[in-house]
């Protein structure tokens, strides 16, 4: 706009920019820079006496030296994974139908209905889990009116029972990328494909996969990062058991008090997020601008 | 595979039996909480004893219906102020940084869009915990400096809601700059030319062209800052929003007073989700 318009003066449009910019920079700073950079101090000294407080890595040794503290982060983590190639198995084929398979308003419709889930809040979605699975629930229930199980069979509180949730609360954010990049292949190329006598399998791994990466790799790093922050889904599905690493960040805040430590699981976890997201992109070439907008 | 493409019987009714399982695993676990807020029985488990208003109507203990319990009445108030400020003060934001990475050339502005980015990658604890950390920092420096309490900068409604603030703006400007992109600017130029002042040709013809992503971004925010949970976990003081008293409730074992409460919650979030499809259905291009 700036060369457009010769008509309006020099000095406004500087006096604008400067409006335009002052808020985002408050927000940014005093929203997100600043408290990390607060959390990196916090975590990096040590409680001395009463009000006094020394330099000290012994937050960080603390967290390498015992072991429920490393256990919990790397399960954590591996859990994470596991979850997002989970959820990318199931959603894949559901989006490739709706993308691929489905035409006009029975289209838009299934797409709709895979959002639907996501307009509730993540605590009702996990406590319709509770409900399927805890002892006096419907799939106990159903077990034993079919004759499968003698007495009532308790599904939560188990590792299996935060995986399920785990899936269901990310579902959405693996669908809708998926479908978006499948959306853009053009179906010439799938019957191309074939019709130079590709397998289904082969016509799969080389023309669909390929194209649909942006998408599947957007999807992955959304979902593993959001699973890897999750605290609603592990607690109540997981119970006593869950051992996830928000969990201990939780404890260390608001129950022990003792923000030195917390603060240093917080710099561990965001680390680990980071590097994932980071080695995510570096494997696939895409740009961070590119595929959070 | 696709329908150009011949493939077996047998292929294709595994294939749709398939995505028919996929979303009736989506739908169940919303289906049997919305059924179990019905059940006459003080769980909301088996065994189904038989229709029943109480757990929306019911007066007084055990019974509570949610129309009389003045604790979950009063979180859903919490909330919904908490959400209110949240958003205007977003979707204010948010169009300021539409119009700042849209219009302006400046060094630095591709690295000022990345940091904006950011809290989308940040876990919802963790932006919670570092804004916990941080206001505490403030609110005992100027203890120390002026022997005077800051009460907004200690767990409160206050960080809250400036919590969920960090987050929600990032989101509001994505969507409130994909449709200022689409914006024709000389439309601007043409009323500045007829004699408006830029601010009057934002104000009647940029401003109105954005409304129906300003109203979309709106209601994104709104039904996230309502069922934030993760980052209002860490800030919260005594008054509790909804998400955060349903936790509560949760943990103790409640009762099916929590379904209707979840009931309302889709309602409310449905009735949202079409008002926001019609205001943008007219005035799509």
């Amino acid at each position: 706009m700036s060369k457009a318009n010769g008509n309006f003066n020099r000095t406004q449009f500087r006096l604008g920019f400067w409006l335009l910019l002052a808020p985002i920079v408050l927000w940014l700073s005093l929203l997100i820079i600043l408290p990390h950079i607060d959390m990196v101090l916090v975590s990096l000294r040590e409680r001395i006496a009463s009000r006094q407080y020394g330099f000290s890595f012994g937050n960080y040794t603390a967290f390498f030296t015992e072991p429920l503290y490393w256990n919990t982060f790397v399960r954590t983590a591996v859990m994470s994974i596991l979850a997002t190639v989970l959820t990318l198995i199931i959603a894949f084929p559901v989006s490739f139908y709706i993308a691929k398979v489905l035409t006009g308003r029975p289209r838009i419709a299934l797409f709709i209905l895979c959002l639907l889930p996501f307009w509730v809040s993540e605590l009702v979605r996990t406590y319709g889990w509770m409900i399927l699975l805890r002892e006096t629930g419907l799939i106990s229930g159903a077990l034993q009116w079919f004759g499968l199980a003698d007495q009532p069979v308790e599904m939560l509180y188990n590792d299996v029972a935060i995986m399920v949730g785990l899936i269901y609360t990310s579902m959405l954010f693996m669908v809708v990328p998926l479908v978006t990049t499948l959306d853009s292949l053009d179906n010439s190329l799938i019957e191309a494909g074939y019709d130079l006598g590709g397998s289904s399998w082969n016509v799969m791994r080389s023309i669909v996969i390929p194209h649909a990466m942006p998408g599947i790799m957007s999807g992955c790093i959304v979902v593993f990062m959001l699973t890897l922050g999750n605290y609603l889904t592990p607690t109540l599905l997981g119970g006593k058991s869950s051992l996830w690493f928000t969990e201990q960040i939780y404890t260390q805040f608001i129950t022990r008090f003792n923000w030195e430590q917390g603060a240093a699981f917080g710099i561990l976890l965001l680390i680990l997020s980071s590097l994932i997201v980071w080695l995510g992109l570096k494997i696939t070439r895409q740009s961070f601008t590119r595929v959070m907008s | 595979m696709i329908p150009s493409i011949p493939s077996s019987r047998f292929f294709r009714v595994s294939y749709l039996s398939y995505v028919t399982l996929f979303f009736i695993f989506l739908i169940t676990p919303l289906v049997v909480v919305a059924a179990f807020s019905f059940n006459d029985a003080l769980f909301p488990s088996l065994p189904w004893n038989g229709f029943t208003w109480d757990w929306y109507l019911g007066k007084g203990d055990p019974r509570l219906g949610l129309f009389h319990d003045d604790a979950l009445l009063d979180s859903i108030g919490v909330s919904v102020q908490v959400a209110i400020v949240t958003t205007m003060a977003s979707l204010a934001l948010a169009t300021c940084n539409a119009f700042l990475f849209e219009r302006e050339q400046f060094p630095g502005k591709n690295f000022l869009y990345v940091l904006m980015l950011m809290p989308l990658v940040i876990p919802g604890v963790i932006l919670g915990v570092s804004i916990l950390v941080f206001s505490s920092t403030v609110a005992n420096w100027f203890e120390v400096q002026f022997g005077y309490e800051v009460e907004a900068l200690r767990p409160g409604l206050v960080l809250v809601t400036l919590g969920q603030f960090a987050f929600l703006t990032t989101i509001a400007t994505l969507v409130i700059s994909a449709r200022l992109r689409k914006f024709d600017i000389t439309q601007e130029e043409a009323a500045m030319n007829l004699g408006a002042s830029r601010l009057t040709a934002i104000a009647t013809v940029t401003l109105p062209f954005l409304k129906p992503a300003l109203f979309g971004a709106g209601v994104v925010a709104f039904l996230m800052s309502f069922e934030n949970f993760n980052t209002t976990l860490m800030l919260v003081g005594s008054d509790a929003p909804l998400t955060i008293a349903m936790f509560d409730r949760l943990r103790e074992g409640s009762t099916p007073v929590l379904n209707a409460v979840s009931v309302l919650l889709m309602v409310g979030s449905a009735c949202l989700a079409l008002v926001s499809l019609f205001v943008q259905r007219p005035a799509k291009p």
